[in-house]
């Protein structure tokens, strides 16, 4: 549990945090800034991604079975 | 006019057992339990649902025989006036009866907060690393799935098959914002990698237009008769064709929109020009359609793009605000529901990827297209599928959705308060600060009524068929001055409503 704790607290540090209340930006320039940002974020969080996925995706999607609900 | 459109939201969630030796079922109640063990509410809930209608109208004290409560499966209301149970081998937890669009955001997110909270306190039952670990998504990628229902209080003169044909097309095209993403196809019949990717993890089960149903043949509109509260005056539309979201946004449009449309269809002002032809395969059309630019058939010949009904929907909304105001959903939240869905349509419509902040589906999206451009592969790779299913796992080190940069609505010290007290401006109030003061003396609760056992024969049913009394403000006197259960009881028996 200790571990896990340290890998979240590391792993909140290097990905992009839920930004609040941004409303959607109208200038064009302001825009473009708006896309490079969004684009370097994606680039940040596919860097990482491996460290916060399962491990063995084959065995896991495979062993993802839930019983029907409604 | 259009009635307060008083809304909740019931989530099941997907579960999976590591290292353990529990089926479903007995790792759902664990997690119940488990989050119990932390809180002095122990009430069952009450399955005694005879509603006549001359219990119908505010408080009646009576003698009542013992409620009906389930021991099998675990099933229990929270201080904060939710529902926390099993269902159908999955753990579902039901919000509070809301008034206003912002409090169901908050109160789903409460909800989840409830679910991590659950997981850490089982972690920590469970020996040998043993982990139970939730899922807010709809399907296993196999052709099971549960779901996120929600419901919204409607005027019972509002003819049915009026609200069915014109609350329909709103339903097939809403997953334009309101869709969670799905990487795969579950419809029958589908063959692997024909749709790599989807809108709805949903669509792929709709099979009828309208119907009883919701674990097989599921309809887009169900005709669940179940108010929960008095039956002469209201109905609850229980909607079963919506994603479970994890961005606050999106959960914002999808119950706000929704909450619009039927006060419109109250109003009598939607017109059936937007009834759709075909709308078990218009679902599944949108669906499978990333690009938006696929039309479904109407019912009047023409054709549409899912954005294009959307486009219409807002335009009457706003004339309908313009004519009947927006008290039915609040004047501020309808006020941001109007800005908000007339930013995710254009953004949607311009391709706008600042929409990934707003939309699950296209921030999912791309996730799983640069993951896939990254390491070259195919769409059917089992690491695409597992980003989807990883994007709503509810742990926090582990959940895709929390790093993806979506924007939020609500702080987390509210998400913390919320999971404790309920909202104040519905009944749940008064269920809420019930089971909070007087835990010991309450056998049981549920929507519409508590049961008390104050030490004297018989059992005390306090009846609540009004969702908008109990509330706060109307309860402030009577908690103020009762201490105890039987206080309370006694002090009911002398007005006419909590």
């Amino acid at each position: 549990m200790v571990l896990l704790m340290a890998e979240r607290t590391k792993k909140q540090r290097s990905v992009p945090q839920r930004e609040s209340g941004t409303p959607n930006e109208t200038d064009s320039g302001k825009k473009s800034d708006s896309t490079d940002r969004l684009k370097a974020e994606l680039d940040d969080l596919l860097d990482d991604i491996d460290e916060v996925l399962e491990t063995n995706a084959e065995d896991f999607v495979k062993s993802y079975v839930q019983k029907g609900g409604q | 006019m259009a009635i307060p459109k008083v809304c909740g939201i019931e989530t099941e969630y997907g579960i999976v057992v590591r290292d353990a030796d529990l089926n479903a079922v007995s790792a759902s109640s664990l997690l119940i339990n488990a989050f119990l063990g932390r809180t002095e509410t122990r009430a069952a809930w009450d399955f005694f649902d005879e509603q006549p209608g001359n219990d119908a109208r505010g408080l009646l004290l009576g003698e009542i025989l013992a409620p009906e409560v389930e021991t099998h499966l675990v099933n229990t209301v929270l201080t904060n006036g939710a529902r926390y149970y099993v269902d159908h081998a999955h753990p579902e937890c039901s919000t509070p009866e809301c008034r206003t669009v912002s409090d169901v955001v908050l109160y789903d997110r409460a909800a989840e907060e409830i679910m991590r909270r659950s997981m850490t306190r089982a972690a920590s039952l469970l020996h040998d690393g043993g982990e139970i670990v939730v899922y807010k998504n709809n399907s296993d990628g196999k052709g099971n799935s549960y779901g996120c229902h929600e419901n919204y209080l409607v005027d019972r003169a509002v003819p049915f098959g009026r609200l069915t044909s014109q609350v329909t097309p709103h339903f097939v095209t809403r997953q334009v914002f309101a869709g969670a993403g799905k990487v795969g196809c579950e419809s029958p019949g589908a063959v692997p990698g024909d749709v790599a990717y989807q809108l709805s993890q949903r669509a792929d089960f709709f099979e009828e237009e309208v119907g009883l149903e919701t674990t097989l043949k599921r309809p887009i509109v169900n005709t669940r008769d179940e108010p929960h509260c008095d039956p002469t005056k209201y109905r609850r539309l229980h909607v079963i064709v919506g994603d479970a979201n994890m961005s606050e946004v999106a959960t914002f449009l999808k119950v706000g929109t929704t909450a619009v449309v039927l006060s419109m269809i109250e109003d009598d002002v939607l017109g059936d020009d937007l009834v759709l032809a075909h709308p078990v395969s218009a679902i599944r059309q949108v669906s499978n359609d990333p690009s938006l630019r696929a039309t479904i058939a109407m019912a009047s010949g023409k054709r549409m793009t899912a954005l294009e009904i959307q486009w219409q929907l807002l335009e009457r909304a706003r004339s309908w605000a313009d004519r009947f105001g927006l008290d039915s959903v609040t004047v501020d939240d309808g006020k941001r529901v109007l800005e908000e869905w007339e930013s995710v349509l254009s953004g949607l419509e311009r391709g706008d990827p600042s929409v990934a902040n707003v939309v699950d589906w296209v921030a999912k999206k791309r996730l799983v297209d640069g993951y896939a451009e990254r390491h070259s592969l195919e769409p059917t790779d089992a690491r695409l599928k597992l980003i989807d299913l990883q994007y709503s796992d509810l742990r926090s080190a582990r959940s895709l959705a929390s790093r993806c940069g979506l924007r939020t609505m609500v702080e987390q010290d509210a998400v913390d308060f919320a999971v404790e007290h309920p909202p104040t401006t519905t009944r749940a109030y008064f269920r809420g600060t019930c089971l909070a003061r007087y835990a010991s003396d309450i056998v049981a609760a549920n929507w519409d009524s508590i049961v008390f056992d104050v030490g004297t024969d018989p059992l005390r049913r306090v009846p609540m068929m009004e969702p908008l009394r109990g509330t706060k403000e109307l309860t402030r006197e009577l908690f103020a001055s009762c201490a105890t259960a039987r206080e309370l009881i006694d002090s009911l028996g002398k007005t006419s409503t909590p």
